[in-house]
């Protein structure tokens, strides 16, 4: 979506004097910041460290190990069955957005797909920040739906024996989808694994190997 | 409420756009914006409830025109001038203007990462036990209410099955208001397609919500 004045930010002030260079929304960040650092209210290297967290430590790469360590070991994939946040809390992944974990598993003749429909609820301890489409309307909107409709759109066309389940995140509640393993994948490790593992496939808009 | 946040069966917003090789941030300003949000939520003075409902009060053509960290700034704001952090005339003048409350918490670098991995967990104990067991035909209820909740419009006066009892967490329709915690028992509730959508609904599917006590009437 465009980030485009909209015109109804009359009495803010941007786009006058020394930050008109600015596109209006850098402009408004820029001066909410500066606002609660002044008071105090808000350290900027805490800023910085929070996105350098989401940027290099917690990714989609966590679920991506998740997901292997479940295909490789039987007593894990119970683990994560039962009790998902302590399986996933094991691996060293917890914390904001990920609180309360559950793990669905697609099986034979089932799929798994997630969404929030009502905000943008997303497991952030095993999958990172959500991309924009998880975020937007299309998805949120149909989903729930017209569910085979969405997979199509990301290339995924299941078939019509396929049983497909939505998980609506409306509480507190982070789902992970645990896809089915790759045929042909006897021989790897974890982390040859976990690259056949998508962010997309844990939110059930992928299979796993589809899109590495 | 049902604003503009309740998509859940809306039409006509088109394809889902799926963005090829996607960056984190789209503009740097999205970064600090997501990092903002953050640390002003540690400072305490509101609950992620109250924060969900700030914005899906910004109004249906604020919403809808906004990206998702522009719908996460627009409702700081809010959040902030609400609980006397920034007045409205201070963002105006780009600096401020007088001394905020006393913050009992300031989120500091050092204490980011061990605060994002405690994360907030909201799972309380509640004393009663829970009302249905997994297997419970339940109905949803009917609402139709102006303030916060996790009930969406699709899934109201509904039938569907308690597939789970998740635990007691925070009532977000009173949290979100300064009304507490009051935690009730959650639910996993599954839904059948064809009782939410009719014939147009994918033969088969279903979908499931999670569902806190109050939200559900024995069938």
């Amino acid at each position: 979506m465009p980030h485009d004045d909209h015109g109804d930010d009359q009495g803010h002030g941007h786009g006058h004097g020394p930050d008109n260079h600015l596109d209006p929304m850098t402009a408004r960040v820029m001066a909410l910041e500066t606002i609660l650092t002044g008071k105090g209210l808000v350290d900027p290297a805490a800023l910085d460290a929070i996105i350098e967290t989401y940027a290099s430590k917690v990714g989609p790469r966590n679920g991506a190990r998740v997901v292997a360590r479940s295909w490789l070991e039987p007593g894990y994939a119970d683990w994560l069955r039962r009790d998902a946040t302590a399986a996933i809390a094991e691996m060293g992944y917890s914390g904001r957005q990920g609180e309360h974990m559950r793990a669905v598993f697609n099986g034979v003749g089932t799929h798994n797909l997630v969404v929030c429909t009502l905000c943008s609820c997303y497991p952030w301890a095993v999958l990172g920040l959500p991309p924009v489409w998880y975020k937007a309307p299309p998805y949120r909107a149909r989903a729930v739906s017209d569910p085979r409709g969405v997979l199509r759109e990301f290339g995924l066309d299941l078939p019509a024996a396929t049983r497909i389940r939505v998980w609506d995140s409306t509480a507190e509640l982070r789902y992970l989808v645990v896809p089915e393993r790759p045929a042909g994948t006897g021989g790897l490790g974890l982390e040859d694994l976990a690259d056949l593992v998508s962010r997309d496939a844990m939110i059930g808009t992928a299979l796993a190997g589809a899109r590495p | 409420m049902n604003g503009p946040q309740d998509l859940g069966g809306q039409q006509g917003f088109g394809a889902v756009a799926p963005e090829a090789d996607e960056p984190l941030f789209h503009a740097p300003w999205e970064a600090r914006a997501m990092a903002l949000t953050l640390a002003c939520g540690a400072l305490g003075a509101w609950t992620i409830d109250e924060s969900r409902h700030a914005r899906e009060t910004l109004g249906w053509v604020t919403y809808y025109r906004s990206s998702y960290y522009e719908i996460w700034i627009r409702a700081l704001e809010t959040l902030l001038a609400r609980h006397g952090f920034v007045a409205s005339e201070e963002r105006a003048a780009g600096r401020a203007l007088r001394l905020a409350p006393e913050a009992p918490r300031v989120l500091r670098a050092e204490a980011v990462a061990g605060t994002l991995a405690r994360g907030g967990p909201c799972d309380r104990p509640v004393a009663a036990p829970p009302r249905f067991a997994p297997g419970a035909r339940v109905r949803t209820v009917a609402m139709n209410p102006e303030h916060h909740t996790r009930l969406p419009r699709y899934a109201r006066d509904k039938p569907g099955v308690v597939e789970a009892v998740q635990g007691g967490f925070v009532f977000p329709d009173s949290n979100a208001h300064g009304g507490g915690e009051r935690p009730q028992w959650v639910y996993t509730v599954v839904l059948r397609g064809e009782d939410l959508w009719g014939a147009d609904a994918d033969p088969g599917s279903e979908v499931s919500i999670d569902a806190w006590e109050s939200y559900l009437e024995p069938a």
